[in-house]
This record gives C-alpha cells, sequence and structure tokens, in this order.
C-alpha cells in the first residue's frame, strides 16, 4: 500500500448565516475547476438562496446519504461515496455539523477529517461562533448557547484561513429583503441572534480570530523566535473539578495556552484511594470533563490526594508549570474563613507559580 | 460589597447625541472596502456591490476608477453610468462639482487615496468624498493598507515600498461601514505584486489589515452600546489591566501583560490607586514602575478613591477589562491568613473578570 499525504484544510470563516460563505467557497470551487482540478460539491446548503445556487451549476454533486431516524428521513453527506469518487478538491459546508443519530460518526467535522486523511483537499465553511473555546464569550454575548461546536485546533490545522467579511448592516438587509431566511424565521431572527449589537460583536471575534491564524501560520523572524523560545516556556495547568464551570475553565485556559504558544494539561485531584471512590455522579462529572479536555487536544491527568490544593502545587513544581487556571470560589452571603478556600490556599502554597483565577461567565 | 457604580448619559452627552443623529440622516454614508494589498480584489468587490445596489433599485454612479484594472472589472463598469474625470495639468481628477450637479443616491470611488492635481478644490480624493458625503450622497469607496497615514511606517517596513497619497485613519474609522477584503497569499494575482518572500509580507500586510479592522468594528461597537445604553459586559477583545503599585514587582506583570496582549492583539492598561502618605523612597519606586509600564506602551491610568480595590473594579468594568494583574506580598500576618488579605478581596470583588495572581 502506498501511503498518501494528507488533503490541505482550507476554511471559509462568518459570523452568521447569509454573509456570504457559501458563495464564496463555490466560486473558488469553480475557479479551481476552470483551472482543470476535479472538484466536487460533497455537501452545499443553497438555504433556496438562488445566487448560491447558480454559483454550483456546474460542480458536480455528490448525491446525500438519506438515513432514517425515529419516522423521519435526514439527509446527510455521503462520505463514503467521496472517498470512492476521490476528487482532489471537496466542498463542504457546513462544519459544525451534527449528524444525526446512528451515523457513522457524529459530527461534520469528523467526516471531513476522514477525507483529508484519504489525501482530499477540503474547502469547507464554518462561523466564528462555532469555536468551542469561544461558546462562553459567545454566549455572553448573544444569550444563546451554541450546541454545535468544532474543537479549536481543527481550524488550527486547517492550512488557510480566510474570513469572508460583510457588514451587519448589510447582513440586515439582506434578511429583511428575505434573501436568507423566510420572513418568519428572518422577523425571529433579528430578534434574537441578529440584534446589530451581537452582530458587531461576533464580526470582531471573527476579524481577531482570522488575524490570530494568520499570525500563527507565519514564519517567526529571528527576533520573534528568541522570543517565541522564552514564550514556549510558558505551561498551564487546568484544574478540573465535577463542578459545572470547570466546562468554561478548560475553553478559557485552553485558548490563552494556544495564543500563547504553551502547552497545557488538565488536572484533577480525587482523594484517596482515588476516582473510583467518588460518588457516582461525581466521578461522572469529573470523567466528562476529562474526556471534554481531550477533544479539544488537552493532555490530563488524574491525581490522588487528601489536599486537592497541595497535590496541585507539587504536580505543578514537578512539571514546570508556570501558571496555574482555577475556578472562581463560589461566595456565600456570608464571610467565610478563606482559609478554607482553594483559590487562598494555592496562592499561598505556590511561590513560583502566578495562579489565574477564571471568572464564571454572566448575562444580565 | 458595595455596588460599582454604572456609568449613564448625561443630559449634555444626550443632546450631543441626538444631534449626531440629526447630523448622521443628513448626511450620506460612507462605506469603505479595505485590502491589504493590491490584487486582493478591493475593486471588485466594491463594483459588485455597485452592480447590485442599481439591480435593487438605487441611482448609482462611478466617480472614480483606476487606469490599471483586471478584467471582471471592466466587465462590471460596463453596466453602470459613470461621472468622467477631468483632467486638470495632464492629471486625472475626480470631477466633483458634476457629480454634485447630477446628485445620484450613491457615487462609487475607487482609490480613495489618489492625491488631486495642484490647483483642484481639494489636494486629496478623500476631502472630496467628504464633501461629497457633506453634500447628502453616499459614498462606497476602496483603499488599500498601505495608504492608511498611521499604518505608513509598518506597511514600508513590510514591503520597502515608500508612498506619499494617504488617508488619516480618522477617515476609515469614521466611515458608517468597512469591510475587509480577505484573500490567502497564495493568489497569483498577489504574488506579483512584491517580490522575494512575497508569502510573508502579505501575511504580515493580512494581519495588520484585520487588526485594523477589528479596532474600527470594536470602537462601533463601544459607540452602539453607549448610544442604546446598554452596559458592555463581555470583552469582545482581550483587555488586560495590570496593577501598579510602589512595592509590586511589575517587570514580570508587564512583560506578561505585553505578551498577552499582542498575541490576542487586544489591548494593555496599567493602573495606579493614588495614595497620599507615600515616602519619598515608596514615591521612586511608583515612578520607576510607572516607566516600565509606560516603555511597554501601557495605557495607564491614575485613579482615585478610598477603597483601592473599588476604584479599580470600577475602571475595569468601564474599560470592559478581561483580565487584571496583581502582585501577591508572601508577608502576611495571623488575620490575614484566616480572613485573606487584598488578593481574596481582590477575587471576590471581581466578578466576571479573570484574576492572574503574580508572585513577588
Amino acid at each position: 500500500m502506498t501511503e498518501v499525504s494528507r488533503g490541505e484544510l482550507k476554511v471559509f470563516l462568518g459570523y452568521a448565516a447569509g454573509s456570504g460563505k457559501t458563495y464564496e467557497m463555490l466560486s473558488q470551487g469553480q475557479e479551481l475547476q476552470r483551472r482543470g482540478l476535479d472538484v466536487v460539491a460533497g455537501y452545499f446548503e443553497s438555504h433556496g438562496r438562488l445566487d448560491t445556487i447558480a454559483k454550483a451549476e456546474g460542480l458536480p454533486l455528490v448525491p446525500r446519504r438519506r438515513v432514517e431516524y425515529r419516522g423521519a428521513t435526514f439527509e446527510e453527506m455521503d462520505t463514503e461515496a467521496i472517498l470512492a469518487r476521490r476528487p482532489e478538491v471537496c466542498l463542504v459546508d457546513e462544519l459544525a455539523h451534527t449528524n444525526v443519530p446512528g451515523s457513522e460518526r457524529a459530527k461534520r467535522w469528523q467526516d471531513v477529517e476522514v477525507l483529508l486523511e484519504a489525501g482530499i483537499n477540503v474547502y469547507t465553511t464554518v462561523n466564528v461562533q462555532h469555536l468551542e473555546s469561544l461558546n462562553g464569550q459567545v454566549w455572553q454575548i448573544t444569550g444563546v448557547r451554541v450546541r454545535e461546536t468544532i474543537p479549536d485546533w481543527v481550524l488550527a490545522n486547517a492550512a488557510e484561513v480566510v474570513m469572508v467579511d460583510v457588514t451587519p448592516r448589510a447582513l440586515l438587509n439582506r434578511l429583511e429583503r428575505g434573501a436568507v431566511y423566510a420572513p418568519e424565521k428572518a422577523r425571529r431572527a433579528m430578534e434574537n441572534f441578529f440584534q446589530e449589537s451581537h452582530l458587531v460583536a461576533l464580526r470582531e471575534l471573527a476579524l481577531r480570530q482570522t488575524a490570530h491564524e494568520v499570525d500563527t501560520r507565519q514564519a517567526p523572524s529571528a527576533g520573534e523566535g528568541a522570543q517565541a523560545a522564552q514564550e514556549s516556556s510558558e505551561r498551564l495547568l487546568i484544574h478540573i473539578t465535577a463542578d459545572p464551570s470547570s466546562a468554561e475553565l478548560i475553553r478559557r485556559g485552553k485558548r490563552i495556552a494556544d495564543h500563547l504558544r504553551g502547552p497545557c494539561v488538565a488536572v484533577a485531584v480525587c482523594p484517596p484511594p482515588g476516582i473510583e471512590s467518588l460518588p457516582h455522579a461525581e466521578r461522572e462529572a469529573v470523567e466528562r470533563h476529562l474526556n471534554f479536555a481531550r477533544n479539544l487536544h488537552v493532555e490530563t491527568r488524574v491525581l490522588t490526594g487528601a489536599d486537592p490544593a497541595k497535590a496541585l502545587v507539587e504536580f505543578a513544581g514537578l512539571n514546570q508549570i508556570t501558571q496555574l487556571f482555577l475556578a472562581r470560589p463560589r461566595y456565600s452571603r456570608f464571610q467565610l474563613p478563606v482559609g478554607l478556600n482553594l483559590v487562598h490556599r494555592v496562592v499561598r502554597l505556590a511561590r513560583t507559580i502566578q495562579v489565574t483565577v477564571v471568572a464564571e461567565r454572566h448575562r444580565r | 460589597m458595595p455596588d460599582i457604580p454604572v456609568k449613564r448619559p448625561d443630559p449634555e452627552q444626550l443632546l450631543r447625541q441626538v444631534e449626531a443623529e440629526e447630523d448622521f440622516s443628513r448626511r450620506g454614508r460612507l462605506k469603505v472596502f479595505l485590502g491589504y494589498s493590491s490584487g486582493v480584489g478591493k475593486s471588485f468587490r466594491m463594483l459588485d456591490e455597485a452592480r447590485r445596489r442599481q439591480e435593487r433599485g438605487q441611482d448609482v454612479v462611478i466617480g472614480a476608477v483606476q487606469d490599471k484594472r483586471p478584467g471582471d472589472v471592466d466587465s462590471l463598469l460596463g453596466c453602470l453610468e459613470s461621472i468622467p474625470m477631468r483632467t486638470i495639468k495632464g492629471q486625472s481628477a475626480m470631477d466633483v462639482p458634476a457629480i454634485l450637479r447630477r446628485h445620484p443616491e450613491v457615487i462609487v470611488v475607487d482609490g480613495l487615496a489618489f492625491k488631486n492635481p495642484p490647483g483642484s478644490g481639494n489636494a486629496e480624493r478623500w476631502q472630496d468624498c467628504e464633501e461629497i458625503l457633506d453634500a447628502g450622497i453616499s459614498v462606497i469607496g476602496s483603499v488599500n493598507l498601505q495608504y492608511i497615514a498611521e499604518m505608513r511606517e509598518q506597511v514600508e517596513a513590510l514591503t520597502g515600498k515608500q508612498v506619499t497619497d494617504t488617508i488619516p485613519r480618522s477617515f476609515l474609522s469614521g466611515a458608517d461601514e468597512i469591510v475587509v477584503v480577505d484573500a490567502p497569499p497564495e493568489q497569483p494575482s498577489l504574488q506579483e505584486s512584491l517580490g522575494p518572500q512575497a508569502q510573508e509580507r502579505l501575511s504580515a500586510l493580512r494581519e495588520l489589515a484585520l487588526v485594523l479592522a477589528a479596532d474600527v468594528v470594536d470602537k462601533q461597537l463601544e459607540a452602539y452600546l453607549e448610544r442604546h445604553g446598554i452596559e458592555n459586559l463581555w470583552g469582545t477583545q482581550e483587555r488586560i489591566l495590570v496593577c501598579v503599585t510602589p512595592r509590586a514587582n511589575v517587570e514580570p506583570m508587564i512583560a506578561s501583560g505585553r505578551r498577552n496582549a499582542d498575541r490576542f492583539h487586544g489591548e494593555l492598561f496599567a493602573c495606579y490607586v493614588e495614595q497620599d502618605e507615600l515616602s519619598a523612597e515608596d514615591r521612586g519606586r511608583l515612578e520607576a514602575n510607572l516607566s516600565v509600564a509606560r516603555e511597554a506602551r501601557a495605557q495607564i491610568e491614575i485613579l482615585h478613591g478610598e477603597d483601592p480595590i473599588h476604584a479599580i473594579m470600577g475602571f475595569a468594568r468601564e474599560r470592559g477589562i478581561t483580565q487584571i494583574f496583581v502582585g501577591h506580598s508572601l508577608r502576611e500576618g495571623f488575620w490575614t491568613r484566616i480572613f485573606g488579605g487584598p488578593v481574596d478581596k481582590f477575587v471576590r470583588a471581581a466578578d466576571g473578570i479573570d484574576v492572574r495572581v503574580f508572585p513577588h
């Protein structure tokens, strides 16, 4: 068997439906076809928009797979058929899509990984709010908890990320003209997710994310190389517990580690004899958080120790950790002795290590 | 814990706002397409929008185009009315009087940074646009990153090319809308423009353009929130605040703050809460610490207030700070160990903001 080199991923990044990502992906697909490449549309969603449909003309379409689930029929991308067809470039819309239960893979980005592994180049579209590490921030901005997320490393591994920019004003005009959604859906969208302030904020996130992606893809200059060497000495530790705040702690810690270009590890501390002895619900929650961290490509460790503060600081010392990430303590109305709180104890034990207390996200 | 005061608009401010909104409705609207290099496709995007606006029934006229243009741009030009450029001393300039007479709804201006020939009404084309906007005509225009006056040095360092035509950044940030025309550097039309190491240079330019746009958008967001009386609870960009005291070991805090701000393309602040009874020695240390912050291009803010934590939190919320860096002294008494010191109070007060504690 010959080894195939992995295909390259190109991502068209936007910040809302109707921003023109699909249109841009299709026009670049057309351009590649003109240059003689074998391009197919593996999956694209026109949402009934005429200019999008027109842009897809002439591109071979791989028929969707029909999946029965609970008496209804769903259509999904037919990854196996694309693999059999072996195009040079495959266009795949909506990278963050969740497949119907019972599909081979749970998420479309996993299907895309399979295509890339098989040596097929993929062009895809996604909105910035689907990035896992921004989930808390996006909720804070919009009040919407985005359920369909992609791990940040999928974007980081892409060969190229291109911002498809449109102004919120233009987007809202398109909505009002009915160019994005049907009238009723458009009206609801404008009252919720598509408020102008939300769109402006999401657009800023998308611009900065694209700048970050461009930044990380540049070869460092000599001066930056020395600086990078110093920065890579940053090593982060994220403390995981059964508390729901752990999810945001992992997102935030990983996002900061990615920007500082340092490794990070997620650590849970369980009382002796170990994780097996935790009450069932608690153990399940800890394991869920460890799993979440692993999915984001964060290394995980489970330590055993009666005193979490001591165990964390000891582990940090042995592993050259420079920064510890802890959740903000839950404060009651009464002032309790802080001697009992983990942040207080870790700050005092961690003599040379920085401690970051990560805030909980609120909305008012 | 006392409540953090929320900024409310005062009547004067409201009046200014009403006036600004009236102005806003009379003046034309400005939309700018920003590219990071020539060949990125700005003119095409701009003219494509002009064509679509015309199809929707708007009265769109072309006021200025560039002489050198790719074929796809030419085919778009064919479907739009244009007002011919006039020639002054052998150089072409936009015909502002003719545009004002024709008075369309929208005028299209390619190459906003062009200089007008001597003897024209305005020295530069962007000033022509101001005149046109004031007359109630909307403008859609395009410009390259290298022509933004405040970006010139950075761009020249990357490209080695000098430019003399510029537009002030304020013209861009005053635009109603700005669109980034982004494209990956491998696009062939881009490679021609820059010679060896084109890829790296283009990537650096591209990053600059994206961050410039993000900063302009951030100002728009702030203005929008203020206009609608919405309190900014969420940071769309990282803003780091380093708390400076005379005894704090600020160097690692500032160095790390700078690095974080740069990596996130965010902003760095440093603050000090004024205290009366500082010894001469502490005064000197404070000055030294503040100059460390100044050298790292932190925005420095001297705060006042009886309760330092309260003062810092008030400032942090007003400015949308996302991370506060504080120093922690290990010398503490018995009661502090039981009931907590400034760091504990800090963490408690900093609801919604990350706190990073630096050991001294």
